[in-house]
């Protein structure tokens, strides 16, 4: 698909994320100010506070954001996940530079004109507002203007809380392998950060002493271009609903209200878009909070902010229960359903039908010309080998170090950690030659990847299966039901293929398989 | 007491800063209507003396009276209102305009607009500022000497009883700053100001003052007519009138 047709195809959607993007953005640098702005004065005035204080703005800072996110998924009121974490998180970090900003721009000013204006019989009040922030302001604006291009950076990351915004596009593109996602996603920030680094430069160089002329001028350029942001932040709604897209939660108001979750690759949403549409199609009210990162579907699931999403039997037992690796898919799906209930009052749905378990991958032509089959094969070839693998697989107890260790692997080069789904690009690509994929993806074909046979039973089986609160359990028995033991491997990797190789959107595959089944 | 002939008065006034004395044991009174020069040596404190009248510092020892009640008494926004300031150098605001910068007294006392215009119209004047060419313009759109000029007509906008002014002619050549030492005083007798004027000048201190008070290391050494300073036998003003007699 050409860009201009990728464009024409999805415009609605990306009206929708980049309004969103703007809303978070907007939203959260106008906390930051709120609360900055007042902070920065009070600092100005208690100067005992600025060392605590600016250093707290200080270590936010440096808090990698998607740790940040992740840390304030557990917080109530505050946390959660969606955009108001997203809002709270970026809010914090943009603290920082208009914090530091309005005290360096107030105590930068001469102390002659403080004192003129205590000499004129000033309050504290009069000063601050007649003569402190007018002539702060151009150094306030600036730390405000900061504060929101970092924003419009940090918020396409977001979107692994199910913020959504702009980073929806560039987490999907990087998982699906898709150019096009990952081009609008990124060109769309980055105009955006342009825009608003103009609008809030033009305002910022108006309070410039001296430049009266271009004063006005000045300032309707750049509120011209904020109004244009914010009217695309409200009418990119009114737009995108009317159109009824309809994913940013606009449910009837009564029924039961359900909310799924998923993880943020590929066969998670098609899983949970299956049981979305099946749920809706008994007539309850879902919500949908797709693509979480990491841990986040988990946390999220205990701290209420979902109730159900698709999970693996194997990363249930092993990375979260911390149990060692099985190889017993049966005894693996009881213990993991026993400790659930016990532990954490979680319910487990039937098994669906297929397993997603680790694949060991490497190029089909590779496999071909040196004629390797299963893992064992490769250990005497691969000294040289450059291995890379997903975050997850490199912590895991049941991944690398167990895995090397079973096989008796002694790779001379250090493993690359990085993105999974760049794993299967580079291995496409020769960068890698050996990578864990997912069994069931649709990059394996896709690619012409080879999955080698688990000679030696090492990885533990992934099944397929729902969690729910145990609360919600009653209300998604049916569902649960009906998609026992319900989808192949096959079909699995069908799904997937359509969504990753073909581009197709995860909703429709899921309708169709829900049509066919 | 307003009512009484003395303005100010300084009674055995100390003030240090970290434990430093840089005022000792000041006595001083100043007259309705009369003008009182501060003169001394860089660093005599004579500007650290102005700062206590309208209470921009406060004194380690001893009181400050406005008006016969003690500074410390009365709330400081209130005192300093009533009083008109014209700093050391500069002090004016950037950011305003040079109407603006008059106005903000009058602003401050919730004057309306159009008196505002009209007051401020008649002290560019007064200090010699055609309204129609200055009033828009921004302090760094105007000359030293014009500055100054603002200055002044910003401190006299509000109408106080009462003037300090810190080498208001300071950082000016002689031309100028003969020209406006002669309007300041016209204004003076004119408005009949009560004024506490610094220099360090003597020609500026015989020419403004009513009486001088010379300043010496935090100490007021000498207080008189400028007749007296004339023919005072202190070595310290012996040295400044020699100055003048070259
Ligand atoms: N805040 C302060 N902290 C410490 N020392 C100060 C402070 N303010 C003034 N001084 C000292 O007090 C003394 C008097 O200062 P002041 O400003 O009153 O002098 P001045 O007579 O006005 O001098 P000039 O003619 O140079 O303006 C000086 O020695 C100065 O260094
Ligand atoms: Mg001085």
């Amino acid at each position: 698909m050409s860009f201009l047709d990728f464009i024409t195809a999805n415009w609605r959607e990306l009206i929708m994320l980049t309004r969103e993007h703007i809303a978070i953005v907007m939203l959260s640098t106008a906390f930051a100010v709120v609360l900055g702005l007042p902070l920065g004065v009070l600092l100005t005035r208690v100067r005992a506070l600025q060392a605590p204080v600016l250093g707290f703005a200080n270590v936010m800072q440096t808090v990698p954001s998607l740790a940040l996110f992740g840390l304030l998924i557990p917080i109530p009121f505050i946390g959660g996940i969606g955009a108001r974490t997203a809002v709270i998180a970026l809010a914090l970090y943009a603290l920082l530079p208009v914090i530091r900003n309005t005290v360096t721009g107030i105590l930068g000013i001469d102390p002659k004109i403080r004192e003129a204006a205590d000499a004129m019989g000033m309050t504290g009040a009069e000063r601050l507002r007649l003569v402190e922030l007018p002539l702060a302001a151009p150094v306030i604006l600036t730390g405000i203007r900061v504060a929101v291009v970092i924003s419009v950076g940090v918020a396409t990351v977001a979107a692994a809380v199910g913020a959504g915004g702009l980073g929806t596009y560039i987490f999907r593109g990087l998982r699906q392998n898709d150019n096009n996602l990952l081009i609008a996603g990124a060109v769309a920030s980055a105009l955006l950060a342009l825009l608003f680094d103009l609008a809030l430069g033009q305002i910022e160089r108006s309070f410039t002493i001296g430049e009266r002329t271009k004063r006005t001028s000045r300032r309707i350029i750049g509120l011209g271009i904020a109004g244009a942001l914010a009217a695309v932040a409200v009418v990119g709604g009114l737009l995108v609903s009317q159109a009824n897209l309809g994913r940013a939660g606009e449910l009837p108001a009564s029924g039961e209200r359900i909310v799924v979750g998923s993880k943020d690759f590929t066969e998670s949403i098609i899983l949970a878009e299956i049981l979305t549409q099946l749920l809706e199609g008994e007539g309850f009210a879902v919500e949908r909070q797709f693509e979480l990162g990491g841990n986040l579907p988990h946390d999220s699931l205990l701290a209420g902010k979902i109730d159900v999403y698709p999970e693996y039997t194997g990363t249930a037992f092993t990375a979260i229960l911390k149990r060692d690796p099985i190889t017993d898919p049966e005894v693996v799906y009881r213990e993991t359903a026993g400790s659930y209930e016990r532990e954490f009052g979680l319910v487990l749905s039937p098994p669906l039908g297929f397993a997603n378990d680790f694949a060991i991958l490497i190029r089909g032509d590779v496999a071909r010309l040196q004629r390797l089959r299963t893992i064992s094969d490769t250990v005497p070839v691969s000294r040289d080998w450059q291995a890379g693998f997903g975050q997850d697989f490199m912590s895991r107890a049941d991944g690398y170090p167990g895995f090397v260790r079973a096989y008796g692997f002694a790779f001379a080069r250090q493993p690359r950690e990085m993105d999974l789904s760049l794993t299967y690009r580079a291995l496409a690509a020769g960068e890698l030659d050996i990578i864990a994929g997912n069994s069931t993806d649709g990059l394996i074909s896709a690619l012409d990847l080879f999955q080698l046979q688990d000679d030696r039973r090492y990885f533990p089986p992934y099944e397929a299966v729902f969690v729910a609160r145990r609360d919600k359990a009653e209300l998604l028995r049916p569902a649960f039901e009906r998609l026992r033991n319900a989808i192949s491997t096959e079909e699995m990797r069908k799904m997937n293929l359509e969504v990753d190789g073909n581009k197709r959107q995860p909703r429709e595959v899921a309708a169709e398989w829900l049509r066919e089944n | 007491m307003s009512e009484s002939r003395t303005i100010v008065s300084f009674r055995d006034v100390a003030f240090e800063v970290a434990g430093v004395r840089i005022l000792e044991g000041v006595n001083l009174s100043v007259a309705r209507g009369e003008t009182l020069v501060l003169l001394g040596e860089s660093g005599c404190g004579k500007t650290t003396t102005l700062k206590l009248i309208n209470r921009l510092i406060e004194p380690t020892e001893g009181e400050v009276l406005v008006n016969g009640g003690s500074t410390m008494a009365v709330d400081a926004v209130e005192l300093r209102r009533g009083i008109g300031y014209v700093l050391q150098e500069g002090g004016l605001f950037p950011h305003m305009t040079a109407a603006e910068n008059v106005g903000l007294p009058l602003r401050l006392a919730g004057r309306d607009r159009a008196l505002i215009e009209g007051r401020v119209a008649e002290m560019l004047e007064l200090v010699g500022l055609d309204p129609e060419r200055f009033a828009a313009r921004f302090p760094h759109e105007l000359s030293g000497g014009q500055r100054q000029r603002l200055g002044v007509a910003r401190a006299l906008v509000a109408d106080p009883d009462l003037l300090l002014l810190d080498e208001p002619f300071g950082a000016l050549d002689a031309l100028t700053r003969a020209a406006l030492q002669q309007e300041f005083a016209r204004i003076v007798r004119e408005l009949g100001k009560t004024v506490v004027f610094v220099t360090h000048d003597l020609h500026e201190a015989m020419l403004l003052g009513s009486r001088i008070a010379l300043m010496d290391k935090g100490r007021v050494v000498f207080l008189g007519t400028p007749e007296e300073f004339a023919a005072s036998p202190l070595p310290l003003a012996r040295a400044y009138l020699e100055t003048v007699a070259l």
